[in-house]
């Protein structure tokens, strides 16, 4: 069973040149899903066609959603004498056929090695009439040979700020807030804007993909649905009293482009997983409001501790694995550590250099008992061989439905976090974020456990109450 | 032309009514850029041809995507290794980008060759390479040389062409393979099966059937492959070729080459399966062989018509549209539709050519609305449009019909069971019933925008129905399977199964025994 074990304890294996099972994937991906965040917005490949369709077909498996989007449609000839054609032929087609507002244009390896120059092609576009008043045409550069999905994800968010976000001169609004929540599900976006609304705070929420991938069933194909940020309240996004940016890097760069802007100041917070890193959360917008937090908030919080509290019997000690994007890691990592567990092995395959820095800071004491690693390397073939050589399995995995081969052959309980999650339904519905949000983390790790100390009882030892 | 559907102007003659004017479909184009297109590109159509060949080792050269979205999606069964499953990337980076991925490539194939022992090598050039030039032929040699694994390049660069284009290149791979075994022929009749890739073990059961028949088969390409069988696959005395779309290539070079003739065939569906079988058994001129072939048509035709009838009289009435990858398909499927007494009101494929498009066309009814490479908004409009109560496609169109409130049936990678061969048709009839007949849907709002879908709920015992029949029912026999084949004869359908050729009769012992 090769898949399964990937690896053998005693192999010590190695690499120079080689990703073996990734835990990461392609810059587009992460732009795409940004860009599906913008109210109707159609996002665009500009590359072959190939790289497009397994993006929207990754997008679709994991959101169990249409995901909509244009592609170039590269050929042999616009390899060799760039996509230019290509692009003005899709902008005008685009806006004749799907009519969206805006078109976000993001380029795959191909086009970026080629050195296809998006801005000056749409502006050719803008010169040949071919964006009709009102629209707008955005763009993100992301070869992928640099960094990863949750690269591109981030790129295309600034390319929100870079393009539309304005400072209309005026005093900023005082209760109006930014609100970049990173690479999270449509239902974290949701009920990240509920508190910050319970806050008395007006969000601008950009992306938001709430209402556009945890769509309703209305017996329409929209090509367009409800939700996403409009490109009207991004524009205001200038005029915002504060940003909050969750995670350093999918939410980082757009913050400061739009400090550097619009001279909104801003707070780059890790995702708010877990208690510590929703109560900075709530603290930033408690700051910003001028220090009140609704009892609705106060209650959540103290349920939150009240399950943590009456869950801590079965945590002390127990050692989870954890892979996927670093924002996340880092948060999860914490709320673990919060939890008496231990993070044993984390791994991500998107390369920075602040991530070891982060992940010491939140590990504290157990930076020692705990291995971390990013980059090519740190991949799921890696994972697993940290697990197999380790004496004391670890009892949780937590991260992408590609852990599951891992979890099988170890036979290791895995609570499925992340992106992509491609063999189970449902998950873009449940928070993870907040307070409550972190509730159902906590469920679903008990729940392992104690599904996993019923399963293993002998006959004498299983008990009704636990 | 259907009134009030935009639809790109560049793709108006990509769309046909059958019955509308006379026919005529524009295919095989490049899809026009901008359009929300359901295609793919070279290097996905070599590596779904290729995937299933599980003892090969498969790397993807290129950045890490074009690997991470092909890492073990292809459902392609393996009765014993995996290594087919594991997901090996170059992971190019800006640097190998700038100074070439050469060296990179040969490092990370000689290391996996050292550490897996692959039986051969399998090297996809994405996008990418093609543009940097890397020389993959010669990377290739040096890797065969030094480690005496046979590593083959697959010039599969993304922008070179469509799905199609990639199995092309796929051939071109096997047939590098194909030949260079040094092993003697077996003894007696043998076949290759081409262009089934074992999704949900469908190789198996078609493999069960030919040997079964009394023939040997020598090698499945791809599903469930062996590099060992390919090497061999030239002893074969017939290609039997499905889906025709990826291996016709490969049976082509293996009729320049060796003079081994091929049938092309479909496993999905009573009457093409049954077809198959006889088309096979014919070209061996046995007569204990074709003997044989009739009992095993028989008695797998009445193990299950009885349990199709109960899901076609469910069904009788409903509409289908079907968008298939190949053309091939669509054909099988409008059939198994019709011997389930639903309607195919909808028949397209991405990547279709005008003699397949000319013969859907015969084989649809009139009003059945033709697509070559169509797009989402094409397709929900014109699901609305004709009322269908049924999406058969792929993973980019079940969303569609769910949003839609239309049941949906998946008939590409992503099928969990085998939906190919005698027990495949119940399965697939099942899969069918229980999406089209599902309560769900009569609480979809659907129902109020389009009036012309009326959903009834079959009744209930009908979900239990596949676990056959009651015990005191007579089971109907198919009276004409006994009797020699006449393919292609246009008897009159049997209104039961609709099995032109093969089970004209059974609609009269029918009546007989009810
Ligand atoms: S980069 Fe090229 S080879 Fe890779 S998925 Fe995209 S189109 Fe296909
Ligand atoms: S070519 Fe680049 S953008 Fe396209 S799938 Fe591969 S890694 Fe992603």
């Amino acid at each position: 069973m090769t898949l399964l074990r990937h690896t053998s304890a005693d192999q010590d294996v190695q690499r120079e040149a080689l990703t073996v099972n990734p835990a990461k994937t392609c810059q587009p991906i992460g732009a795409m899903y940004a860009a599906l965040g913008l109210h109707r917005c159609l996002p665009h490949s500009h590359g072959s066609q190939g790289c497009c369709a397994y993006h929207r077909s990754t997008l679709s498996r994991h959101y169990k959603e249409p995901a909509m989007a244009g592609t170039s449609s590269f050929t042999e000839g616009s390899s060799v004498f760039g996509g230019q054609a290509n692009l003005l032929a899709a902008i005008e087609n685009i806006f004749t056929v799907y009519d969206p507002d805006v078109i976000a244009v993001h380029t795959t390896c191909l086009s970026e090695t080629i050195g296809d120059d998006v801005p000056q092609i749409v502006e050719a576009a803008i010169d040949k009439g071919l964006l009709p008043e009102g629209k707008m045409v955005i763009h993100a550069n992301t070869p992928s040979y640099v960094g990863s999905h949750t690269t591109g994800f981030a790129t295309m968010t600034k390319a929100m700020v870079d393009y539309i976000a304005q400072s209309s001169g005026a005093e900023k609004i005082r209760d109006q807030v930014n609100l970049i929540p990173g690479w999270v599900e449509p239902a974290d976006m949701s009920e990240l804007k509920r508190l910050v609304k319970l806050m008395g705070l007006d969000p601008v929420t950009f992306p938001d993909t709430s209402g556009v991938l945890d769509s309703p069933q209305t017996g329409i194909h929209e090509m367009f649905p409800a939700g996403g940020a409009t490109v009207d309240s991004i524009r205001s996004a200038g005029d915002s009293c504060h940003t909050i940016a969750l995670g350093p890097i999918c939410s980082g760069p757009a913050a400061k482009a739009l400090f550097a802007k619009c001279q909104v100041p801003q707070t780059t917070l890790p995702l708010p997983i877990g208690l510590k890193a929703t109560d900075q959360f709530i603290m930033k917008l408690r700051e910003i409001n001028g220090g009140f937090v609704p009892d609705e908030i106060m209650t959540e919080r103290g349920r939150l501790l009240d399950l943590m509290t009456d869950m801590h019997q079965y945590f002390y000690g127990k050692t989870a694995a954890l892979w996927g994007d670093p924002d996340q890691l880092v948060s999860l990592a914490e709320l673990l550590i919060t939890l008496d567990m231990i993070p044993k092995f984390v791994v991500t395959g998107t390369p920075g250099k602040k991530f070891f820095k982060r992940m010491g800071d939140v590990l504290g004491d157990h930076a020692q008992a705990c291995k971390v690693d990013q980059g090519s390397c740190a991949d799921m073939f890696q994972l697993h061989q940290w697990i197999k050589s380790d004496p004391d399995k670890v009892d949780l995995l937590i991260g992408n439905t590609y852990g599951k081969y891992i979890a099988r052959d170890e036979d290791i309980p895995l609570i499925r976090h992340g992106f992509p999650i491609l063999d189970r339904i449902g998950h873009q519905h449940f928070a993870t974020v907040g307070y409550r949000g972190t509730t159902r983390i906590l469920e679903q790790i008990l729940d392992a456990f104690l599904d996993r100390q019923d399963r293993d009882a002998p006959e004498s030892g299983f008990e009704l109450v636990m | 032309m259907r009134e009030a559907i935009d639809i790109l102007d560049a793709r108006r003659r990509q769309v046909h009514t059958k019955g509308a004017q006379p026919f005529q479909l524009d295919c095989e184009k490049h899809s026009v850029a901008g359009s929300v297109s359901q295609r793919a590109c070279v290097f996905c159509g070599s590596r779904v041809v290729l995937y299933p060949i599980t003892d090969a080792l498969h790397l993807v050269h290129g950045p890490i995507g074009c690997a991470a979205y092909t890492w073990d999606i292809r459902g392609a069964q393996s009765s014993g290794s995996q290594l087919h499953r594991m997901s090996f990337s170059t992971d190019l980076r800006e640097k190998d980008v700038i100074y070439g991925g050469e060296k990179k490539c040969e490092t990370a194939l000689i290391e996996l060759i050292g550490r897996y022992r692959p039986k051969a090598a399998f090297v996809y050039a994405t996008c990418i390479v093609g543009l940097i030039g890397d020389d993959l032929e010669a990377v290739c040699r040096r890797v065969t040389a030094q480690t005496g694994v046979e590593t083959i390049p697959v010039h599969s660069e993304g922008f070179a062409g469509s799905k199609k284009d990639g199995y092309t290149a796929a051939c071109a791979a096997l047939d590098r393979l194909v030949g260079s075994s040094e092993s003697p022929p077996p003894d007696g009749p043998s076949i290759n099966i081409l262009g089934d890739f074992n999704i949900a073990g469908e190789t198996w059961v078609i493999r069960d059937y030919y040997e079964r028949m009394g023939v040997n088969v020598i090698s499945t390409i791809t599903g469930d492959g062996r590099v060992d069988d390919i090497r061999r696959a030239h002893h074969a005395q017939l290609n039997v070729v499905q889906c025709s779309g990826s291996m016709k290539g490969l049976a082509r070079l293996m009729k320049q080459k060796y003079d081994i003739p091929f049938v092309h065939v479909s496993y999905f569906g009573l009457e093409d399966v049954s077809k198959a079988l006889y088309d096979v058994a014919e070209t061996f001129n046995d007569p204990a062989m074709m003997q044989r072939t009739k009992r095993l048509v028989r008695d797998e035709i009445s193990a299950v018509m009885p349990r199709l009838r109960r899901y076609r009289d469910a069904l009788q009435g409903k509409k289908a549209a079907v968008y298939t990858g190949g053309a091939f398909k669509a054909f099988s499927l409008v059939r198994s539709l019709r011997t389930l007494g639903v309607q195919t009101v909808i028949a397209g494929s991405q990547t279709g050519n005008p003699q397949d498009y000319q013969q859907l066309e015969s084989l649809c009814d009139d009003g059945t609305v033709l697509l070559d490479d169509t797009n989402p908004l094409e397709l929900a409009k014109f699901i609305d449009q004709t009322g269908a109560d049924l999406l058969i496609g792929g993973v980019k169109e079940r969303p569609i019909a769910y949003k839609l409130g239309v049941a949906f049936c998946d008939h590409n990678h992503e099928r969990k069971r085998c939906l190919a061969g005698y027990e495949g048709m119940v399965n697939f009839a099942n899969e069918v019933y229980s999406s089209v007949c599902s309560p769900v849907w009569s609480l979809s709002p659907r129902k109020q925008h389009a009036s012309s879908v009326k959903r009834s709920i079959a009744p209930g015992p009908l979900v239990t129905a596949d676990a056959g029949l009651p015990l005191n029912a007579k089971v109907p026999q198919c009276p004409t399977a006994a009797t020699a084949p006449s393919p292609g004869s246009d008897s009159q359908a049997c209104g039961v199964c609709q099995l032109k050729a093969h089970c004209s009769g059974l609609a009269a012992q029918e009546t007989e025994t009810a």
